[in-house]
């Protein structure tokens, strides 16, 4: 099966047209926008030149739809995950987390959940293998590694307040 | 004192037009009728005089028209414009003859003189883009097929400013064919000049202005432009030409960053532009000119739908698209009031300002409407007479039925 083509248009004064006609005959374009919004429009059937559905959305939220059509990418946090079955998310601690000024020895994470901090990142840059006595600040980014299960426990526990 | 007065004037014309801004926005219509209202009600003959902002309100309008001009360059990059004219100029073509000849016919009837001619077929042929595209969008239509063709013919029409500012600015002014002539040559040497710099060395002259600091590129944006109008206006070639050009050869990154930078100064300076036009025209010159500017509106809007309907045919857009194109067209705007402010300063015919102003304000408002309505009427006429029933589900009905979990 060959490759799907987008044609481009140019809108003077607005951005720039994508169409698509879908293997089912069915037009579909999205309009990026010169202040980077989009419009995705759907084509009456009885009146292909005319837009049956027009969705505006913001950028943030033409970025969730894109997540949402790429299957292959559940999340934004996931890195990566292998046939081992362990995966590696990164899980941001809140500003109001309880574990703002706290070490990460307090968490017990690697006792109860068996996932594994393997690096912090922080605005100034990435501390790795951080150990018990690391004091962890709102807004810090952990790398967990471990098993599916053991970091949704990992998530679950870094999001107590 | 004076300063005092001039203040409170000032902040009480600016304190109206925010108000009367908000109610336009909450009936879901263009606020520029509603400027023209006010100016009317502030200026000779009005409710309410102003006296001590005049002087102030007449720059602040000037700098309007030149911020006006200068973002529709910025939205337009210069191969927009060249791919445009050689694509559609048959689409140009007729729309100026479809729309600019009633307006002159329409002058010389009333025994005004060839050049109140030219200015009132300027008022007549060029739409207002930013009234459009407001209801392309509010109306679920910026991907629709025909869209592509209705900007094509404005930004035609814009193009064809650079040309047509420059002959009335000259026309009004009463130079000589002579003197006339050489500054149409100036303008369209400058013109295919800025045009040839901007397609092959815009990347240059936006290095030169870019800058990463929002007041810097402000600054320098602002300051180009206006120096640049001021030097076209003193060539005869129209400060908002000047403006135009300027905002063409900017391009990329730098030409987005002025855009959100200068909007909301456009928006202020062509709302006093507005009020201003408005001061001049003093209210009781409307009523005899209500009736031609009537007439004249009906007529330049079936040519509107006509220009609309032929431009869309020609890109092989379906009956139903070719009269939504012709109806999105119908509105006219800040452009019609543009050039016939430029005839006003000048003291040419009298009647031209209110006729404009009222032309503006019938046609500004019906522009929507005749968006909206045109294929839905066309639709049903057509249907009826040829007597072949075809389901035409409303569009309110199509948004009304799209739930996000459909």
């Amino acid at each position: 099966m060959s490759a799907p083509r987008l044609r481009a248009t140019p809108l003077p004064g607005i951005g720039v047209q994508y169409d698509l006609v879908t293997r089912e005959h069915r037009h579909l374009s999205v309009v990026a926008h010169r202040d980077g919004t989009r419009t995705v429009n759907v084509y009456r059937a009885d009146d292909p030149d005319s837009c049956a559905h027009s969705l505006h959305l913001t950028a943030p939220e033409a970025g969730a739809l894109i997540d949402a059509l790429q299957p292959s990418h559940h999340s934004n946090s996931l890195l990566s995950t292998t046939d081992l079955g362990l995966v590696a998310e990164r899980i941001e601690v809140g500003a109001t987390s309880r574990w703002n000024g706290r070490v990460l020895g307090d968490t017990r994470m690697r006792t109860e959940t068996g996932a594994s901090v393997v690096a912090v990142l922080r605005r100034a840059g990435a501390i790795p293998s951080p150990a018990p006595d690391f004091r962890l600040a709102g807004g810090d980014t952990l790398i967990v590694i471990g098993t599916r299960e053991g970091v949704d426990a990992a998530a679950a526990i870094l999001g107590r307040e | 004192m004076h300063s005092a007065v001039l203040l409170i004037e000032f902040g009480s014309i600016l304190l109206g037009l925010g108000l009367l801004g908000r109610v336009a926005g909450r009936l879901g219509f263009s606020p520029i009728p509603l400027y023209l209202l006010a100016g009317l009600a502030f200026g000779e003959g009005g409710l309410l005089p102003l006296g001590a902002s005049e002087e102030f309100v007449a720059i602040g309008a000037e700098i309007g028209v030149i911020l006006l001009l200068l973002m529709l360059g910025l939205e337009y990059t210069a191969s927009d414009l060249v791919t445009n004219l050689k694509a559609h100029y048959p689409a140009g073509l007729v729309d100026f003859a479809l729309n600019a000849l009633p307006g002159a016919a329409a002058a010389l009837l009333l025994g005004w003189g060839p050049v109140a001619a030219v200015v009132l077929a300027g008022v007549t042929w060029i739409s207002s883009s930013g009234v459009i595209a407001k209801v392309l969008g509010e109306l679920g239509r910026i991907g629709n097929r025909e869209t592509p063709v209705i900007l094509s013919v404005l930004v035609l029409e814009d193009l064809a400013m650079a040309v047509y500012l420059p002959i009335v600015t000259a026309l009004v002014a009463g130079v000589s064919l002579a003197a006339g002539s050489v500054t149409l040559a100036i303008a369209l040497g400058a013109a295919g000049l800025v045009l040839f710099a901007a397609v092959r060395y815009g990347r240059v002259i936006s290095r030169f202005v870019s800058s990463d600091d929002p007041e810097k590129l402000l600054l320098v944006v602002l300051g180009l432009t206006i120096l640049v109008a001021g030097i076209a206006q003193q060539l005869q070639v129209s400060a908002a030409v000047g403006a135009f050009l300027v905002g063409i050869a900017l391009s990329g990154e730098v030409a987005e960053g002025a855009h959100t930078l200068l909007s909301p100064l456009r928006d202020l300076f062509a709302a006093v532009f507005f009020v201003f036009f408005g001061l001049h025209t003093d209210p009781a010159s409307i009523p005899p000119v209500l009736l031609p500017a009537l007439a004249l509106a009906v007529v330049t809007a079936v040519t509107k739908i006509a220009t609309g309907y032929w431009a869309a045919r020609r890109a092989g857009i379906s009956v139903k698209g070719r009269w939504r194109t012709g109806g999105a067209l119908v509105a006219r705007g800040e452009f019609s009031i543009v050039i016939a402010g430029l005839a006003v300063t000048a003291g040419i015919e009298p009647s031209l300002g209110p006729l404009a102003t009222a032309y503006v304000l019938i046609l500004v408002i019906l522009g929507p409407v005749t968006a909206r309505y045109t294929e839905p009427l066309a639709m049903r006429w057509t249907r009826r007479s040829k007597g072949t029933p075809e389901p035409v589900r409303r569009e309110e009905d199509a948004r009304a039925e799209a739930p996000v979990g459909d």
